[in-house]
């Protein structure tokens, strides 16, 4: 049975967000005996009420609440209050994600030391290394059931990976399959397997895909030690004279505020919530905001190097039928700076419906140049560009100095510019992406833009040292014994690869770590 | 209250004009005319009445939205109901109503003799958009246009998209690598 605990209850682990990290978290911390509130801003949805239907889902699942943007990134310019594509429910983004699950490399731990002094660009290595993560990685995949590991097939290519693969034997890529997916091939965890069904960003209705809303929370809440509090948004972390974490306020279903006690408290509310919650909860003690005295919370926003190139063949393809993003080329996520940029990118597939097809092949754009690409709708292959970014202080999440939302807590401002190395990495991938289909016969193709981001990473990042950023290599803040981050927030660099499968393996490691402070009574 | 009506009208009788009177009326192509307070399209037989906006000017926003996002295969219809949601909020919002029929006015002011609709070629219509297309008229009505023709989906099987599909097992018996030709 799912726990209730009282507001007044100062013994239990406060977890901000119900996603990837903060449900991972919450499960885990349940297992060992830990009790543990998650307060999720966002309504609880189960996997029936999930919609195929692009516009109708979003409505349903997206993070919509205003936030403003900066800077000279296209999206500021074409979703003006739509930094971000992610998600406000129970479960968070990992209702949304497609499901890719890639380890980092090795040299993307080291950023700093591989890529050496980078222009611009606020590097630093991560205070863990590959061998570290290695056997937490081994236990996420278990628990997700990531195809291509512990002997789990990979899923059957649909068309749109077939165009893929073939595009790929023509340029020579070497290493091209359906990818490494936490998506069930194979019935599993009393879990469906993929039944092809194309609505994987829309939340899948057969539960196949990964997603802590009926995997993680649901085992943890029969523990007995887990709450979760749908519909409580957090707006400050309270502390004691001493600078520890007392608890914290959030508004309720009823928009009343109220204030959950803590021993513990972990935000897990994705990149731009989290570093927003810490500087909103300044106080003459922490005149900056929480865990800030290195400065960096909120600064080195990153969201993945992206765009997306589509093709139009003079034969069908259906792209949107089958697992969206089950398909992956991965030669050139190798770091070869003879390409003329730092680091690497994945090639994966990718696919919209008609209506979000519509809204993000060219935004803005209009006339005949536009409407003969989705004339041929049906006839399209498309594949997705993800590559690491360069951190720089200077992108970063704010307070907007006037705009509040219905708490009274400041909106969140989100500023990027591309780093020159962002726009010769997308510039060679567009290339590259443009061939594999000409390759195949396209008699069009399709230098497509970012979208809002789906990765956001990196303004609550891990240093090694206090100064060069917010929390230790274990998501402890260097400033506040009992405060933590466990989301994307504290990623020292992108790397190449989807996060969630970090986010996740960070957070099981992070369960162990408190686990063992909390039994040691240091924190 | 907009509604579209669709129905198998005999047109001489339901509105009221001869045939001879409709392509005297008739806009681009014969295919839009206006009626009290309606737009009808008798080679169609659907009608749009209006609220708040003229008729007429429902009719150029109809046309208007064809040329932003010209599809030659999806009939006017579903650019009616696209635009229909101007009409609507113009009879709540005074602001939004002038927007439109100020904005049409003068693409017909532009137009000259015969106005946006007398113009017979797409590219002569298009060059009076792109002059305007910094202008606030312009970005609602094509802002507005990205979702409400794109989400219909009765337009979805003319693209060839299909849409919901859990209901019917997914795509795994259904053709998800159906690919033949590669």
């Amino acid at each position: 049975m799912a726990a209730s605990f009282d507001l007044k209850n100062d013994g239990v682990v406060v977890i901000i967000g119900s996603g990837a990290g903060g449900g991972t978290l919450g499960n885990e911390l349940a297992q060992k005996g830990i009790d543990v509130v998650i307060l999720e801003a966002g309504a609880r949805h189960e996997l029936e009420d999930f919609i195929n239907d692009e516009w109708d889902s979003f409505t349903q699942l997206a993070w919509k609440d205003k936030r403003t943007t900066s800077g000279d990134w296209r999206v500021a310019k074409d979703f003006p209050n739509l930094p971000a594509w992610i998600v406000k429910s129970v479960g968070g983004s990992t209702t949304h994600w497609a499901g890719a699950s890639l380890r980092f490399q090795e040299h993307e731990f080291k950023a700093a030391t591989t890529y050496g002094k980078v222009k611009g660009a606020n590097l630093v290595d991560w205070p863990v290394t590959l061998a570290e993560m290695e056997p937490y990685y081994a236990k996420a995949e278990a628990k997700m059931g990531v195809t291509g590991t512990n002997n789990w097939p990979r899923l059957p290519g649909n068309n749109n990976f077939k165009v893929l693969k073939a595009g790929a034997d023509k340029l020579g890529y070497k290493e091209c399959h359906t990818g490494n997916m936490a998506i069930n091939s194979v019935e599993r965890d009393d879990r469906n397997s993929c039944q092809q069904t194309g609505f994987c960003f829309q939340g899948c209705k057969w539960g196949a895909k990964w997603s802590t809303l009926y995997t993680e929370i649901p085992k943890g809440e029969a523990t007995g030690h887990l709450e979760v509090r749908p519909n409580s948004m957090v707006i400050k972390i309270n502390h004691d004279a001493s600078g520890k974490v007392t608890g914290v306020v959030y508004g309720d279903k009823d928009g009343k505020l109220q204030e959950q006690k803590a021993r513990i408290v972990a935000v897990a509310g994705n990149s731009i919530e989290s570093p927003r919650l810490l500087l909103n909860s300044e106080s003459s003690k922490f005149p900056h905001g929480l865990a800030n005295s290195s400065g960096q919370v909120g600064k080195n926003y990153m969201r993945h190097t992206t765009g997306s190139v589509y093709a139009i063949f003079d034969k069908p393809v259906h792209m949107y039928r089958g697992t969206t993003m089950a398909g992956i080329i991965r030669d050139e996520a190798r770091h070869d700076p003879s390409r003329g940029f730092v680091g690497g990118y994945e090639m994966e597939t990718l696919s919209l419906g008609l209506p979000f097809m519509a809204a993000f092949l060219n935004p803005g754009g209009w006339g005949r140049s536009f409407t003969t690409a989705l004339d041929h709708y049906d006839h399209m292959a498309g594949l997705w560009i993800v590559g690491e970014d360069m951190p720089r202080e200077e992108n970063r999440i704010t307070l907007h100095k006037d705009e509040k939302d219905e708490h009274g807590m400041p909106i969140a401002d989100v500023h990027f510019d591309d780093h020159p190395n962002d726009e010769a990495m997308r510039n060679h991938a567009y290339k590259q992406g443009q061939a594999l289909y000409a390759a195949v016969g396209a008699t069009r193709t399709f230098p497509t833009p970012p979208y809002p981001s789906t990765h956001n990473l990196g303004t609550n990042r891990m240093s090694e040292k206090a100064e060069d950023g917010v929390v230790n290599k274990h998501g402890q803040s260097h400033d506040i014994k009992n405060l933590f981050v466990s989301d994307g927030s504290q990623f020292t660099s992108g790397a190449a690869e989807n996060p969630t499968l970090t986010i996740v393996t960070l957070a099981i490691r992070q369960a162990d770590y408190i686990a063992a402070q909390m039994s040691a009574k240091t924190i | 209250m907009v509604t579209v009506y669709e129905k198998k009208l005999v047109y001489e009788k339901k509105v009221g004009l001869s045939r001879r009177e409709l392509l005297k009326r008739g806009g681009v192509g014969a295919l839009l005319v206006i009626s009290g307070s309606a737009v009808i399209s008798p080679e169609h037989a659907w009608g749009l009445e209006t609220s708040a906006l003229k008729p007429e000017t429902m009719a150029t926003l109809i046309q208007a939205a064809r040329d932003i996002y010209p599809h030659d295969q999806v009939p006017d219809k579903y650019y009616a109901i696209a635009v229909k949601g101007h009409d609507e909020t113009a009879a709540k919002d005074p602001a939004h109503k002038e927007l439109i029929e100020k904005g049409i006015a003068e693409l017909d002011k532009k137009a000259g003799k015969g106005g946006y609709r007398g113009l017979g070629w797409e590219e002569q219509r298009v060059a009076l958009l792109t002059d305007i297309e910094k202008t606030p008229f312009f970005q609602a009505v094509r802002g507005g246009l990205v979702v409400s023709l794109y989400n219909q989906k009765e337009v979805w099987p003319i693209f060839g998209y299909e849409g919901e599909s859990y209901s019917k097992g997914g795509y795994i018996a259904r053709g998800f690598n159906d690919i033949e030709w590669l």
